[in-house]
C-alpha cells in the first residue's frame, strides 16, 4: 500500500512555516521594507504552519 | 539598472536542502511497494483522484508554463489566458467525460496501446516511437533551460546543475516509478502556489491595485500601436489579427489554440493522461482532469497576472525593471525572478526559487515516466523482447529511466550548443502532433475507422503539415526554418497565428484521408472486438449511484460554466 501523501505534504509545510516564521520574527528593517513594508515571512509563515498542521491533522486521524 | 541577479541567503539554502530531501524521502519511501511492473508504470493503479487530479496539472506545470506564460503575459496582456480558459478546459473536460472511459476501460496500459487495440501495430509503431522520441527531448530541453536560467541568476555552473537535477530526478523514478512522480507533482504543485502567492499579492499591491494595473497598461498597449485596453481584455482586439500583439484572430485561435492543438494535447498526450490512467477507480480516472481543472482555471492569477504586472512597471519606470534581451527589448523571460528578486525577502525568497526549480524538475520527471512506459510497454515489449516475465519488464523499465535521463543530458548538450537543432526538432515535432486528435477521434467515434485509414491519415496529415509550413509565413521572416521554403504564399501576423493554422490544415487533411481510406479499406476489427474501444460499442460507464459532486458531467458542466463566466468577466 503507498502511504498518505498528506503526511510529506503536512511535514514538508510545518518545517517551512516554522522556518519562515523564525526568519520573519527575527526580519530586519530592510527585509520588510522589500515586502513593502508587510513583514510577509510571518504573515505567510503562519499560513504555511496552519496549512501545514490540517494536512498532518487529516493524515494522521485517518490512522 | 534591472536586477538579474538573486542572491539567496542561509535561510534559502536550507529551505532548498529540505525540499531535496523530502523529494528523495518520497522515492525511497515507495521503493517496497514496486513489486511489479504495472506498480512502477502505472502506480498499481491505486492513487486517491485528488493525487492525480493535481498531479495532472502539475505534468504539465514545467518550464514553459511558469516562465512562458509570465513572459506571454507580459507580450500580449490577458489575452493568454486563451491558452487555459478557451485552449485547457474545455479539453480537460472532454478527455474525462468522452474519452477517459476508453483508456481506462480498456486494457491499454499507455496511449500508443490504445492505437494498437483500436487499429492496429503499424499506428502504434508510428505513435510511440515518435512520442518517445519527443518526450526524452522534451525532457532535455527543460534541463538545458534550468541550468541556463540558474546560471544567470545565481551563478551556479551549468554542468553542475544538470549533473544535479538529473540525479535527483534519476534516483526518485528510478526507486519508486510513477508513483514517485506523482507524489512529488503535488508536492511541487503546492510549492508553486505557496512560493508565488506573495510574489503577485505583492506586485498587485505595488502597482496599486487591479483597477490601477489596468490603467497602467494603457501607455503599454498604446505605445505599441493597439487600442488602449488591449492588455486587459481577453476578446476586445481579437477581430482581426492586426488588432492584437498575439497576430491572430478569433477563429485561427479557436479552432487551431481551442480545437486542434488543445484536445490534442490533453487528450492525447500520454504525459498528462498517463497521471489519470493511474487513479485507483474508472470514477476516481474519470474526475482526474476535473479536479486539475479547477486549479487551472485560477492558474492565470498566479503566472500571467505576474507578466501584466512587471510589464506595467517596466513601462512606468521607463525600462528599467525588466533586463533588455539581445534584440534591446524586455527579457519576458526574466518576470518571475524578476519579481522573485525584487519582492521577496530571504526566507520566501527561498520557497519561491525552490518551487522554480521543482517545476522544471517535475516537468522533466513527468517526461521520463511517460518514456519509460511507452518504451518498455510499446517499443521494447512489442518488437524487441516480448514474453518475457514481468519482473524482467520492470528491470527494463527502471533501467530505460537511466538510459532516457542520459539521453536527457544528451539533448541538454546539443540544445546548449547548437539552438538550431532544437528548433528543428520542435518543428518535427509539431508536424507529427498536430493532425493526432483527429485519429483518436475518429478511432473513439466511429467503428467504420479502419488501421490502413488511422495510420495513412496519420502520414497524411503530418505531410499536410510539411508541405503548408512550405507554404506560409510570418511577417519579416526570411524563408527557411521559418517556414515558406517551397513558396511563401500564405502571410501571417505573427509565428503563433501561422503554428494555429497549419495545425487546423493538418488536422483537416488527417480527417479527411482517414475518412477517405477507411472507407475504401476493409474492417479488419469486429464489432466484438472495438468493444470498449468504440463510443457506440461501449456500455456508458456508471455513475448514477455516486453522490452528484462526484458525477463527471455535472462537475463537467460546472467546470465549463466557469470557464464561460471567466472569459466573459475578461472580454
Amino acid at each position: 500500500m503507498n502511504f498518505d501523501l498528506r503526511l510529506p505534504l503536512g511535514i514538508l509545510f510545518s518545517i517551512y512555516g516554522l522556518i519562515l516564521v523564525a526568519t520573519g520574527a527575527t526580519a530586519s528593517p530592510a527585509m520588510i521594507n522589500q515586502s513593502l513594508g508587510i513583514n510577509m515571512n510571518l504573515c505567510w509563515g503562519i499560513f504555511q504552519l496552519l496549512f501545514g498542521a490540517t494536512m498532518l491533522g487529516l493524515a494522521l486521524r485517518k490512522k | 539598472m534591472p536586477q538579474s541577479s538573486i542572491n539567496l541567503g542561509v535561510v534559502d539554502y536550507a529551505i532548498l536542502l529540505v525540499y531535496f530531501v523530502f523529494v528523495l524521502g518520497i522515492g525511497f519511501a515507495l521503493k517496497r511497494t514496486m513489486k511489479g511492473s504495472k506498480d512502477f508504470f502505472l502506480s498499481g493503479q491505486s492513487i486517491p483522484a485528488w493525487v492525480t487530479g493535481l498531479a495532472f496539472l502539475s505534468a504539465n506545470l514545467g518550464a514553459q508554463e511558469v516562465i512562458g506564460m509570465a513572459a506571454s503575459g507580459a507580450k500580449y496582456g490577458i489575452m493568454t489566458s486563451h491558452f487555459y480558459w478557451v485552449g485547457a478546459i474545455p479539453a480537460m473536460v472532454f478527455l474525462a467525460i468522452f474519452m477517459m472511459p476508453f483508456y481506462y476501460g480498456s486494457k491499454a496500459r499507455s496511449v500508443p496501446e490504445y492505437l494498437k487495440l483500436r487499429f492496429d501495430e503499424k499506428t502504434r509503431g508510428f505513435n510511440a516511437i515518435s512520442f518517445a522520441a519527443m518526450t526524452i527531448f522534451s525532457s532535455g530541453i527543460s534541463l538545458h533551460a534550468l541550468a541556463k536560467l540558474l546560471e544567470t541568476l545565481v551563478h551556479w555552473d551549468y554542468w553542475t546543475c544538470i549533473a544535479v537535477s538529473a540525479l535527483i530526478v534519476l534516483v526518485y523514478i528510478f526507486l519508486g516509478g510513477l508513483t514517485s512522480a506523482i507524489y512529488n507533482e503535488v508536492l511541487q504543485f503546492f510549492m508553486i502556489v505557496m512560493g508565488f502567492a506573495p510574489l503577485v499579492y505583492l506586485g498587485l499591491r505595488d502597482v496599486g491595485g487591479w483597477s490601477a494595473l489596468k490603467e497602467k497598461l494603457i501607455p503599454v498597449a498604446t505605445s505599441q500601436g493597439y487600442a488602449a485596453g488591449t492588455w486587459t481584455h481577453s476578446w476586445a482586439q481579437m477581430g482581426s489579427p492586426i488588432e492584437n500583439p498575439m497576430g491572430i484572430g478569433w477563429f485561427g485561435m479557436v479552432m487551431g489554440l481551442g480545437f486542434v492543438l488543445s484536445f490534442g494535447y490533453w487528450c492525447t498526450d500520454f504525459l498528462v493522461v498517463q497521471r489519470a490512467m493511474a487513479a485507483d477507480s474508472m470514477s476516481a480516472a474519470r474526475r482526474t482532469p476535473l479536479i486539475a481543472a479547477v486549479p487551472k482555471m485560477l492558474f492565470p492569477a498566479l503566472v500571467i497576472l505576474p507578466g501584466m504586472i512587471a510589464i506595467a512597471l517596466n513601462h512606468q519606470t521607463g525600462g528599467t525593471l525588466l533586463p533588455p534581451a539581445a534584440d534591446g527589448t524586455p527579457d519576458y523571460n526574466m518576470v518571475i525572478p524578476t519579481l522573485l528578486a525584487k519582492y521577496l525577502p530571504t526566507g520566501l525568497l527561498g520557497i519561491g526559487f525552490t518551487a522554480l526549480m521543482a517545476s522544471f524538475m517535475s516537468g522533466m520527471a513527468g517526461n521520463v515516466t511517460a518514456f519509460n512506459t511507452v518504451w518498455t510497454y510499446d517499443i521494447y515489449q512489442s518488437y524487441i523482447a516480448p514474453g518475457k516475465s514481468d519482473q524482467h519488464y520492470l528491470w527494463m523499465g527502471r533501467w530505460a529511466t537511466v538510459v532516457g535521463i542520459l539521453v536527457s543530458v544528451g539533448a541538454a548538450f546539443l540544445a546548449s550548443q547548437f539552438n538550431n537543432i532544437m528548433d528543428m526538432l520542435q518543428l518535427v515535432f509539431g508536424f507529427v502532433n498536430a493532425p493526432l486528435f483527429a485519429t483518436f477521434l475518429l478511432g473513439m467515434f466511429w467503428k467504420r475507422a479502419t488501421g490502413h485509414g488511422a495510420f495513412f491519415g496519420l502520414l497524411g496529415g503530418t505531410l499536410a503539415a510539411v508541405i503548408f509550413h512550405g507554404m506560409a509565413l510570418t511577417k519579416g521572416c526570411v524563408p527557411g526554418i521559418k517556414g515558406g521554403w517551397l513558396h511563401p504564399t500564405f502571410l501571417y501576423q505573427s509565428e503563433m497565428g501561422q503554428n494555429f493554422w497549419m495545425a487546423i490544415v493538418a488536422w483537416t487533411a488527417c480527417f479527411l484521408l482517414t475518412i477517405v481510406i477507411s472507407l475504401a479499406t476493409v474492417r479488419t476489427k469486429s464489432d466484438a472486438e472495438l468493444k470498449g474501444l468504440v463510443y457506440s460499442l461501449t456500455p456508458k460507464p456508471e455513475s448514477e449511484n455516486e453522490p452528484w459532486f462526484k458525477r463527471p458531467a455535472i462537475i463537467g458542466i460546472l467546470v465549463l460554466l466557469g470557464a464561460g463566466a471567466l472569459n466573459i468577466i475578461f472580454r
